[in-house]
Order: structure tokens, then sequence, then C-alpha cells
């Protein structure tokens, strides 16, 4: 399975999980997990995707999700998982 | 699970403290590529080059896309120039420039001379050439290995090497002497470094192989601002904590890209490579042991710390080390040192008692420009007894700005940054260069 670790952040608003699930329902891409908290007034949101269901390259993907960054005024940034598996977990 | 802390950890690292991986470098053999006609083996290097290396850029690319971890360089090393070249060797050096231009990689490096022992036909031809070949050329870069441990110092070749060292700064005068930062002397060079100026593909080496070189002296200077005031044991176990986890993913980008490209991992480097950006020094890690500036009395000894922590923690990072693993410290390409040297705490002297116990020697170190070869040479020959009596690998990097002399700048621009030009002994050595010879290999038992 390939994962991918998609962090959003930026000012808080209504729709931003929906925005973004949304546009992986639309590629396809079935969540595995999501954590979500409000830091200093920050929305920080966690999901950990699984890429594997989608006929679409890494890139593509990425690119996607730029109407949804733009829209709503996110930062969001998307990294294969194994990046952090290799980092802390032995 | 990976937790929300250790996700936030990992891009902190990347987004704010500077860790990058350095360079993904393909080791490409060029021995098959020999010709006694020196415009045929360009040719066949060119066409060898752009055939192995044509996806290496992208594949690049395409990990830091994904991994979201910055790959700062893309580099190519080769099989040593004077082995490959049976008549004039400028050919291929110019072949080997376009070959690095046309794959869009960043350095190319091995135009190189394995002559710690003596020099054959070739290493004359090619070591003559340098100073042409560097101030023609744009990507490529030269080495010259001068000594070993097991065969002494070849001090002919530390004669001339202070030589082109002097005339490769007079005919590369107008970029300050840069010609010179793509020139280093070794001793006990090794086969598989990915960094430059010094890589080469050595001849114990497979036919391709992806090195990687990894980066972060801002992540262990990050991680140590949290132990204050503790002591040393607790230092030392905070770098190997933070050395695994830069290796962990340099490893992983050496694998991903091994595969992506069907050539097999050769090793991962386990450096720590500082840029001249703030936050990026391995000075700075020093200073936050304690010390007031680079150079300060316990110099030495941090570096040593240091040095030995990286290569702990790295080591049970990756299943194969290699390259020069350990900390380097080029001055012009790292801010706490430029700092130090504009200072006058660190002086060539001080550097060359930390190059005992680091990796890799003195490197990117300016000099005035009225330097003479002679004292060049003795740098590079003590930097050489240096290497071959303790058994690591050592190297000199000069740069003579031409011109200028003690306490004015010189500016390279890039990863290769500004440097003050720092003050040499004057007192004379040409007696003492002029001998010619070996200094023959030590002894390895009645260690003192």
């Amino acid at each position: 399975m390939t994962k991918a670790l998609i962090s959003v952040t930026g000012l808080d608003t209504t729709g931003i999980i929906a925005g973004v699930a949304t546009k992986l329902s639309e590629m396809n891409i079935n969540i595995l997990d999501i954590s979500q908290t409000i830091l200093d007034g920050y929305f920080t949101m966690m999901m950990v995707v699984d890429l594997d269901g989608s006929k679409l390259d890494f890139d593509t993907i990425n690119k996607r999700l730029q109407p949804v960054r733009e829209e709503m005024n996110m930062t969001i940034h998307m990294q294969r998982m194994d990046i952090f598996d290799a980092m802390h977990r032995i | 699970m990976i937790e929300t802390g250790e996700i936030l950890q990992t891009m902190r690292m990347i987004q704010e403290e500077n860790f990058d991986i350095r360079t993904i470098t393909l080791g490409i053999n060029l021995l098959d590529c020999s010709d006694p006609d020196a415009d045929k083996c360009a040719q066949r290097v060119y066409e060898k080059i752009c055939r192995k290396a044509e996806r290496l850029v992208r594949t690049g690319e395409e990990i830091e896309t994904e991994f979201g971890i910055p790959i700062v360089n893309k580099r190519i090393s080769v099989t040593p120039v004077s082995l490959i070249c049976q008549a004039d060797p400028r050919p291929i050096a110019r072949a080997l420039d376009r070959a690095a231009e046309e794959v869009g990689v960043n350095f190319l490096g091995g135009y190189s001379a394995l002559m710690h022992k003596g020099a054959t036909l070739a290493d004359e031809r090619l070591l003559a050439s340098i100073p042409e070949v560097l101030s023609e050329t744009k990507l490529l870069c030269s080495s010259v290995n001068v000594a070993s441990t097991r065969t002494g110092i070849n001090m002919n070749a530390v004669r001339e090497m202070g030589e082109i060292i002097k005339k490769t700064a007079e005919m590369t005068a107008d970029s300050d002497g840069l010609g010179c930062a793509k020139l280093v002397v070794f001793a006990n060079a090794v086969e598989d470094n990915p960094f430059m100026a010094g890589a080469f593909c050595g001849v114990g080496e497979p036919e391709c192989a992806i090195n990687v070189g990894v980066s972060g002296p801002g992540v262990v200077k990050v991680a140590l601002e949290s132990v204050r005031g503790e002591p040393f044991d607790v230092i030392a176990e905070t770098i190997k904590r933070t050395a695994f986890k830069i290796t962990r993913v340099g490893q992983l980008v050496a694998r991903e890209a091994s595969q992506r490209l069907g050539i097999p991992f050769g090793i991962v480097d386990l450096s720590l490579a500082p840029t001249p950006a703030r936050g990026d020094s391995v000075a700075h890690i020093l200073t936050e042991m304690g010390l007031e500036m680079a150079g300060a009395p316990g110099t030495t000894a941090a570096l040593a710390l240091l040095n030995d922590a990286v290569k702990k923690g790295g080591v049970m990072a990756s299943n194969h080390v290699g390259g020069l693993s350990g900390a380097f410290i080029p001055v012009s390409e790292d801010i706490g040192m430029i700092e130090a040297a504009a200072d006058g705490a660190l002086t060539i002297e001080k550097l060359e008692a930390m190059t005992c116990v680091c990796s890799v020697g003195l490197d990117m170190i300016a000099i005035p420009g009225d330097t003479s070869a002679s004292a060049i040479s003795g740098i590079i020959a003590d930097e050489a007894a240096i290497g071959v009596v303790n058994n690591k690998t050592t190297a000199v990097r000069v740069i003579p700005a031409v011109g200028k002399k003690a306490g004015d700048r010189v500016e390279f621009g890039g990863l290769l940054g500004f440097a003050p030009v720092m003050p040499v002994n004057t007192k004379g050595n040409e007696a003492f260069i002029a001998r010619g010879g070996r200094i023959p290999a030590p002894l390895h038992s009645l260690r003192n």
C-alpha cells in the first residue's frame, strides 16, 4: 500500500475537511486516518491516505489539490508516509 | 501509527532547520571508454554518461516531490580520468563538462589522478592540464591523491600540486579563484565519496552505483538547544539520536533512487555538511556546546565528540556507510566558520588541529594571493602527514585569492559561499619542498 500524509494548516473556517475529503474522493483516494486540532486559532489536520486506489500519479494528485489550497487559503503538503516511518520507527 | 508530534518534528526539521539530502551522486565506471585516440575516447565518455545518467535528475526531482525532502544536488562521479586517457586528456574534460550539462547535474567529479606512490605518464599529462581545464569548464571537479597510509607521501606530487593550485588561481582570478574551489588534494582518498570536489568512482566500484550524502547541522544544533547545561554524555546521546533520524532518511532516498533507476545502492555518507545559510552551520553546533566561537580552546574536543557521535548514530541507520562520513568544516561554506575566521578566532593552524578529528581537511580556505607555491605544498604535506599517520582521509582545498591579502574577502556564490582571506605563515620552506621523493609509509605498531 502506498500511503501518503496530507497535512493541512491555515486559519480555521467551515468546510475544510469536507473540501479536502471531497477532492480526495473524486480521485478515488481512501482516507485511512485523520487527526485534527486547533492550535492558536490555526486549523491543523493530518490525514493519512492510501494512494493505490487512484489511477493518478503522485504529481497529478498533488496538483489537483491546488484549487482546494486556493479556495480555502490553506497550506496543504502531501508527502509519502515512508519518510516518517523511516525517521521514527526501527 | 506515527504520532502527530513525530510528524511535526520531521516537518520542522525540513522546513525550519534546513534538513536536506545534500546530494544523490551517480558513480559511473568509464574504464571501457579508453581509446588511444583522445577524441574517440571523449565521444565514448560523453555517450556513456548521457546514457547512464539520463534519468538521474528527473528521478531525484520525483523523490524530492513525493517524500517532501529537498535534494539539493544531483551529481556524477566517474573513474579517475588519468586511468582512461592514453593521450591528451583535455578533450575528455570538455566531453565530461558537456555531458554534465546535457543530463542537468550540478557537478561532475573525477578529473582525477591517483599518484600516492608515483605518477604515470597519464597522471603527469592530467596534472599539467588541470589549470586550463578548470578555467574552461563549469561543472567539472578535479582531485589528486598524493598520499596514503600504505605508501607514504609522494612529495613530488605535493610539490607539483602547490604550483598547479597557484596557476589555477591565476587562470580563474576573475572569479576569485573559483577553479581552486573545484580542485582538492587528498591523502587516503575514498572510492565512493559523493561529495565534491573530491568525488570519483574508484576502480573497486561496480559499473554504476548510487551514493547519497545527507546534511543537517541545523537539526543537530536545534536538538542540542534542548539539553543546555547537561553533561557531555547527554550531548553525545542527543547527537547520536539526531544523526540516526537524518541518516534513515538518507537511506530511504538512496534505496528509492536505486530502485527507480535500476542501479545498485552504494553507500550513504554520514555527513554533516553546512551551507553558508544561517541555521545550517557546523560551527554553531560547537558554540551551542558552550564555546564563544569556533576556534576557542576546546574546539578540537567538541568537534571530536560531534564527529564520533554522528558516525555512531548514523551507522545504525544505514546498511552501507561510506564516503567521507563525519562533520565537514569548509570555511567559506559555513557562516559560523566565516565569522570565526573573520574575527581571528579561527586560524589555519587551529583548523589543521581540527582536521585530525573530523572529516575531511583544510577545506575552502582563501589564502593571500602572494602565498608561494612551496607554502601551499607545505600545507598539503602537513595535512597529508595527518591523514597518513592517523589512517584517515585528509584533504586540502585552498584558494589563493589573486591580488588580495589577509582580511580581504572572496565571493564564490551559491553553496560555495564567501570567505575572509586567512593569513598563512610566511616563513620559507623552499628547500624542504624542493627535495621531492617520497616520505615513507609510517609504522603502525609502537603507536605513540
